[in-house]
């Protein structure tokens, strides 16, 4: 459990740097739980194919607020396609579907998460931005 | 009684050490309970109301005398008065399709609490918009609790049901009942009980109170999953159309029409649940074995140790009575600036089970300004070692998070 509740997770779940809302931004996308009432919203300003800002706003526990927290830092700066690697292989992970060391490691901090796979109460709490990013992603047909 | 001897009746604690303070959602079973339920298995199964066999009277006469000893249990006049359904939710469904529908008519009134379980709360919503009706509610105090002058006036000539739970789930505030219901009956009301919370903590008499109907389910009064109970004043249950249809609770169908059984077969449509019912009679067995009077001098003992320990930490915002006497045996809690998941998880992880959520209450909740909060609540199982066990757990988890939480 304290592994669980790490650093990364302690930081960024409690007090993130990336809470705020974006001056401007092209695309934004409310994702919830209503279940637990965790509530949360992505902004993204893309310079071409390029996620040039990301931030969120909301409330939630704090694994889903670190996990929010450290997908903006993750997918900042990569091109949509990288991010949907990304996204890809960070739900594989929790669902405990990839293990594989070498393809985890484009996940960057997001492989604090990964004990979350054991404790099955939190995979929604961990997977709710991402899954809101993904559907962000398609809805704008990107 | 003592509670050690007690917890040795369940065997979940047998192998397993677990603080379990998530009663309010659902007890345990004694050892008891599950050998009778395996005995009617067992010796007596086959499909009651059926067959012509021995075995299925057997099953019937199991089904039936349960019936009799569930209306002795909550003094009901006659055992028709008692029905078996899936769960508390189905009961209060019951009552709303059967005769919230047909009852209220257009800019009549359904007055409930700010407290209620969605349960006694959304099928309200539902017949008041289809009835054109208008759903009122009575609101909490600043010591969470329902005052007279808050009952009196919202409850009006207007007023066709009061729903109200006898117990909160979230506050654990008991709510004076047969005062709600004495003063709903004079304005020409019919009151609803949601006594879910309330029947495992202490007696119920219907007739003493006068209630209308009151719902229960089996699972949180130490019977299996999947029963719940509708109690109803014979005379409105007659008046009523059935809810379900199906089988056995007919007396003849023709192609196009089909005259209803009497009570209580009316409202029990398609084989039932014996198993269950046969559970819950072993769990009423099992508390009158134990008795009220002594259930209720243990759990008293245990909530006002709890509410003392955990008055001590001074990180926790506690949302409770200040009027013990008025506290049943749910305590919510939050500790200030962490998510009540966050403190769920790690205190599961030194075994002491709580829920984290909104505790199907979000009306409530936001009435009160959160979004959720850890709920512990007890049952006769509980010793005060498990108090102190959350206690310490508690004091864990504001340790790992105090350096995070923003002032």
């Amino acid at each position: 459990m304290d592994e669980m509740y790490n650093d990364i997770i302690m930081e960024h779940g409690m007090n993130s740097y990336n809470k705020k809302k974006l001056d401007t931004c092209d695309f934004c996308e409310k994702g919830h739980n209503p279940n637990c009432g965790d509530d949360i919203t992505i902004e993204v300003k893309l310079d071409g194919d390029i996620i040039e800002d990301m931030a969120f706003t909301g409330y939630g526990c704090a694994i889903s607020q670190a996990s929010t927290s450290v997908m903006v830092d993750t997918l900042k700066g990569k091109n949509i396609k990288e991010a949907k690697e990304i996204i890809k292989t960070f739900i594989e992970m929790i669902k405990r579907e990839i293990t594989d060391e070498k393809e985890l490691e484009k996940l960057e901090d997001a492989i604090a998460f990964r004990n979350v796979s054991n404790m099955p109460a939190r995979v929604k709490c961990a997977l709710l931005a991402w899954h809101t990013m993904e559907d962000l992603l398609e809805k704008n047909g990107k | 009684m003592n509670v050690e001897e007690i917890k040795k009746d369940f065997p979940i604690f047998d192998d397993k050490d677990i603080v379990y303070l998530d009663s309010g959602a659902t007890s345990q079973r004694p050892k008891y309970v599950l050998d009778e339920i395996q005995k009617y298995y067992n010796n007596k199964n086959a499909n009651p109301h059926r067959g012509a066999y021995s075995l299925s009277v057997e099953s019937t006469e199991e089904y039936e005398n349960t019936r009799k000893r569930i209306a002795k249990f909550i003094n009901a006049r006659y055992p028709e008065e008692i029905i078996f359904s899936k769960n508390a939710s189905e009961s209060l469904n019951l009552i709303a399709y059967s005769y919230g529908l047909n009852n209220v008519k257009k800019d009549d009134e359904v007055v409930i609490s700010i407290m209620e379980h969605h349960s006694n709360l959304v099928p309200w919503q539902f017949v008041a918009r289809k009835t054109e009706s208008k759903l009122k509610y009575m609101y909490i105090n600043d010591e969470y609790e329902l005052t007279k002058e808050e009952i009196e006036s919202k409850i009006t000539d207007k007023t066709k049901i009061v729903g109200i739970t006898h117990v909160s789930n979230v506050l654990g505030t008991i709510n004076n009942i047969k005062e709600i219901i004495k003063y709903a009956h004079k304005k020409g009301a019919v009151v609803i009980v949601d006594a879910s919370q309330s029947i495992p903590h202490m007696k119920i008499d219907v007739q003493e109170l006068d209630a209308d109907f009151l719902v229960f389910s089996g699972h949180k009064m130490f019977a299996p999953l999947g029963l719940g109970i509708l109690y109803g004043k014979k005379e409105i249950l007659n008046k009523m159309d059935p809810f379900l249809m199906g089988g056995d609770m007919i007396e003849y169908v023709y192609e196009q029409e089909t005259t209803f059984a009497p009570l209580p077969n009316k409202f029990e449509a398609g084989t039932q649940n014996v198993g269950g019912v046969v559970g819950l009679g072993a769990a009423m067995d099992y508390i009158e074995k134990i008795g009220y009077d002594e259930i209720e001098r243990m759990e008293k003992e245990l909530v006002r140790y709890a509410r003392k320990e955990l008055s001590k930490l001074d990180f926790l915002e506690l949302y409770m009575t200040p009027n013990e006497e008025n506290h049943s045996a749910v305590i919510s809690f939050n500790i200030k600036g962490v998510h009540p998941h966050d403190v769920a998880s790690i205190l599961d992880s030194d075994g002491v089970c709580v829920r984290s959520g909104n505790h199907c209450a979000q009306p409530l909740l936001r009435f009160m300004g959160i979004d959720s909060t850890c709920r512990a609540s007890f049952s006769i199982y509980n010793t005060k070692e498990d108090v102190d066990r959350l206690v310490s757990s508690l004091r864990k988890v504001y340790d790992m998070f105090k350096g995070f939480v923003k002032k």
